[in-house]
């Protein structure tokens, strides 16, 4: 007879590896790949397949080159950062500055820190944030999407996203009522489907909520984050908007405009970037959500998703020390 | 459905064995009986070589406060006295016995009728089950006669019976409280009077319904014995989540489970103290599940101490071809054995056979802080970062970080995707620190 394996217990093991996990978190971008390419049409497709080429040949050539190591190119990270990077970038950007931001994504914010799982920041809106402090004016003009039902594909005009409409107007000083009700205004209904204009990804919430589903289900992301995120930033613009509903936009609006889902459901929960317990995460949450409301309302930008979870990626190792998990046994005895 | 609060997994449960009632195994030509079978200080062997004993005659005394006395499970003659190695891989002193004949120590009373009318005293319990040997068969092998003496100022009110057999693949509980239900009732009553409790719970997982609506019906002839059944999570039969799982309390931080005014003890445990006080039978014997998706008969075994592991797996088919691995015990907490020459212990509950393509453990990569190992921990403890301090020599801060709180369930490790080995670095760590508390009492 052979020899005996030997090693300590536990002599089994769970379902779940990062590799099921990583491409769990691309199935569930797919309906939202399909929204956008509808709206978007071949362009949407373009920016995708770029942004993960990019990615992908950015993560071999450092590990090959740089770092000698072993190559971790099929475990499904750079494929997951790759799709997010081009969720988060209007579908007309140029060739060039995709892969720079793909670039910045790996090179930067992933591979310097140590690649998998060491990053403090999403490497993805580190790679957006990049290109859109770099390339204001490309980051921020948005190809105008097609109407729902209508033949063909959209017509590359340009305009200016939900928020967009609403910031630029209110600062003008008109009403958000005003705004609402003006023509070319996408409405509750088209944000919601993703008739609206927006980077790639972002436009469809129903799409994003469907993959969130997904993902819950699947076990890859918990309640935590997403709760406490969307739930603290619809108290804060609730109370705004209870306030002044002509200067402050309703918590609904701000729920399905701009990047609020995809940020909440696909780059919050980036469980490398976040905290660890499940208090912690509650106040990553809620921190994230009232920053990215205080951004939306009186930042210089329309939008605001990308920088507060951002900041709160950077406060994610003091939350981690702070709130610890509920230890077994540390409460008094009860009789 | 009553269980624990945080934490737990839900491994397989491949309970391969839970049809095949118990049978005998037939003696072996030789037996090998590890002088020390329980937690504590080692027994004094009184035997030498070329003895000649009976059944159920004794070997080894426990002399100290917490060790127990060992007893001859055959009849022969001592041949040797030598160092084997045992099931937890230590070299360890053990007696060897030509078996020769079955000849039964004249005071074990042998008849197969129920005894019970329990006649002996609070006092007598005690001291009945410490001679006989009795220690928890639960695998933790604690003397039981210690769990019966209270400390001082302190009381028990409820006493928890363990028949939640939550590692997957093991089922010896499962059939014993199928087929030797009475006994074990009579059993706890004898702990309950031992330890001078009024109320019992036989905590069993859902996965069990027929032991647990046989038990039912049995337990409501026994006042005071209440059946509560448990959802199936893992590791529910650990004592401190038993207890909070059945009564809603927490056992604090390096306290033991009186500090709430519990004892627990195993099913097994449970029959043993019945055929120890009622029929004088020291433990000498115990059911094993042998099991394995591989081997031809899964099964559950009467098996006499110190009989060689590989007796039990020929018994059950012989050893399979595609054999990886052979665990001592369950998969989540059991030892991989280096040999099959190794002898049953008293806290031997299963032997499980594992195939090659299962032995492995999966390749290593970054942690990706998914934080599954923290949501999983019964203790509430944070695994990654206790396995990280570990790796980086930081005993200190691993003390601080309440390491010592963890009870090696391995559900860290099972469910990490990265598979990562944070039992094995939490194991170094508790032992390290361990070292670090004793030597600093020293000081």
């Amino acid at each position: 007879m052979s020899l005996l394996t030997v090693s300590g217990s536990p002599h089994v093991h769970g379902h779940q590896n990062v590799k099921s996990i990583m491409y769990g978190v691309v199935v569930a971008m797919i309906p939202a790949i399909f929204v956008s390419v509808y709206f978007f049409g071949l362009d949407a497709a373009r920016v995708i397949f770029i942004s993960v080429a990019a990615c992908l040949f950015f993560v071999w050539i450092i590990q090959k080159y740089l770092l000698k190591g072993p190559l971790t190119i099929n475990d499904g990270s750079a494929l997951v950062t790759g799709v997010l990077l081009a969720f988060n970038v209007p579908s007309n950007l140029p060739v060039w500055m995709i892969v720079v931001g793909a670039l910045v994504s790996i090179g930067i914010a992933k591979m310097s820190f140590g690649g998998l799982g060491k990053n403090p920041f999403n490497p993805a809106l580190i790679g957006r944030v990049f290109l859109l402090i770099s390339f204001p004016v490309q980051m921020t003009s948005w190809p105008v999407p097609k109407a729902l039902f209508a033949p063909g594909v959209t017509d590359a005009v340009t305009g200016p996203t939900t928020l967009g409409i609403l910031k630029e107007g209110l600062n003008a000083g008109k009403s958000v009522q005003e705004l609402m009700g003006s023509s070319g205004f996408p409405g509750y209904m088209n944000d919601m489907i993703g008739a609206q204009g927006g980077s790639v990804g972002e436009i469809s919430a129903i799409a994003l909520l469907l993959g969130a589903a997904y993902m819950y289900f699947r076990k890859i992301i918990t309640w935590h984050i997403p709760v406490a995120y969307t739930g603290s930033a619809f108290v804060f613009s609730g109370i705004l908007w209870l306030v002044d509903p002509a200067r402050f936009i309703d918590p609904v609006m701000h729920m399905l405009a701009g990047g609020m889902i995809l940020g909440v459901f696909f780059m919050a929960t980036d469980m490398v970037s976040s905290p660890m317990s499940p208090r912690g995460q509650l106040v990553f949450g809620v921190g994230a959500g009232l920053l990215t409301i205080l951004i939306r309302v009186w930042g210089a930008y329309p939008e605001g998703v990308s920088f507060a979870i951002l900041i709160m990626n950077a406060f994610t190792p003091l939350i981690n020390r702070s709130f610890k998990p509920k230890r077994f046994g540390e409460v008094p005895a009860k009789s | 459905m009553k269980t624990f609060k945080s934490g737990g997994v839900h491994p397989e449960e491949n309970k391969l064995s839970a049809g095949a009632a118990i049978e005998a195994l037939p003696l072996p030509e030789k037996v090998f009986i590890p002088v020390s079978q329980s937690l504590g200080a080692p027994s004094k062997l009184i035997v030498e070589k070329g003895a000649v004993v009976k059944t159920g005659q004794l070997l080894a005394k426990g002399e100290a406060f917490i060790s127990s006395n060992v007893h001859s499970s055959v009849s022969g003659k001592v041949s040797r006295i030598e160092e084997i190695t045992d099931t937890s891989g230590y070299r360890r002193t053990a007696v060897v016995i030509d078996v020769e004949g079955d000849e039964w120590d004249g005071q074990i009373d042998c008849s197969r009728e129920i005894k019970a009318e329990i006649t002996l005293s609070r006092e007598e319990i005690v001291k009945k089950i410490n001679e006989m040997g009795v220690v928890g068969l639960g695998g933790a092998t604690f003397p039981s006669h210690v769990k019966l003496m209270v400390p001082e100022g302190k009381k028990a009110e409820n006493l928890l019976i363990n028949g939640v057999e939550c590692e997957p693949y093991l089922t010896s509980d499962h059939r014993l409280m199928l087929e030797r239900s009475r006994e074990m009732l009579i059993g706890i009553q004898i702990l309950m009077k031992g330890q001078d409790v009024k109320k019992a719970y036989i905590g069993i997982e859902k996965n069990k319904p027929d032991a647990i609506d046989h038990l039912k019906k049995l337990a409501a002839e026994y006042p005071g014995i209440e059946v509560v059944p448990l959802k199936v999570k893992y590791p529910q039969g650990g004592e401190k989540q038993l207890i909070k799982a059945i009564t809603g309390r927490e056992v604090p931080s390096g306290k033991l489970p009186i500090e709430v005014g519990c004892v627990v003890n195993n099913v097994g445990t449970a029959l043993a103290v019945y055929e120890a006080v009622q029929k004088n039978k020291p433990l000498f014997e115990r059911v094993v599940t042998v099991t394995g998706k591989s081997l031809k008969k899964p099964s559950n075994l009467l098996v006499r101490i110190g009989t060689p592991v590989n007796k039990l797996i020929d018994f059950a088919g012989g050893l399979p071809g595609d054999t990886g691995k052979v665990i001592n015990g369950g998969p989540m907490m059991g030892k991989a054995l280096t040999t099959l020459e190794v002898p049953v212990v008293k806290g031997t509950s299963g032997i499980l056979v594992m195939p090659e393509k299962e032995s492995k453990r999966m390749p290593v990569v970054n942690c990706i802080r998914c934080a599954r190992c923290i949501s999983v921990c019964p203790m509430g403890l944070e695994p990654v970062l206790l396995a990280q301090l570990s790796e980086n020599q930081m005993f200190e801060n691993a003390e601080n970080e309440r390491i010592l709180d963890c009870i090696e369930c391995g559900s860290c490790h099972f469910t990490c995707p990265a598979g990562r080995p944070l039992l094995d670095y939490l194991r170094l760590g508790k032992n390290k620190v361990g070292i670090i508390i004793r030597n600093r009492g020293k000081k």
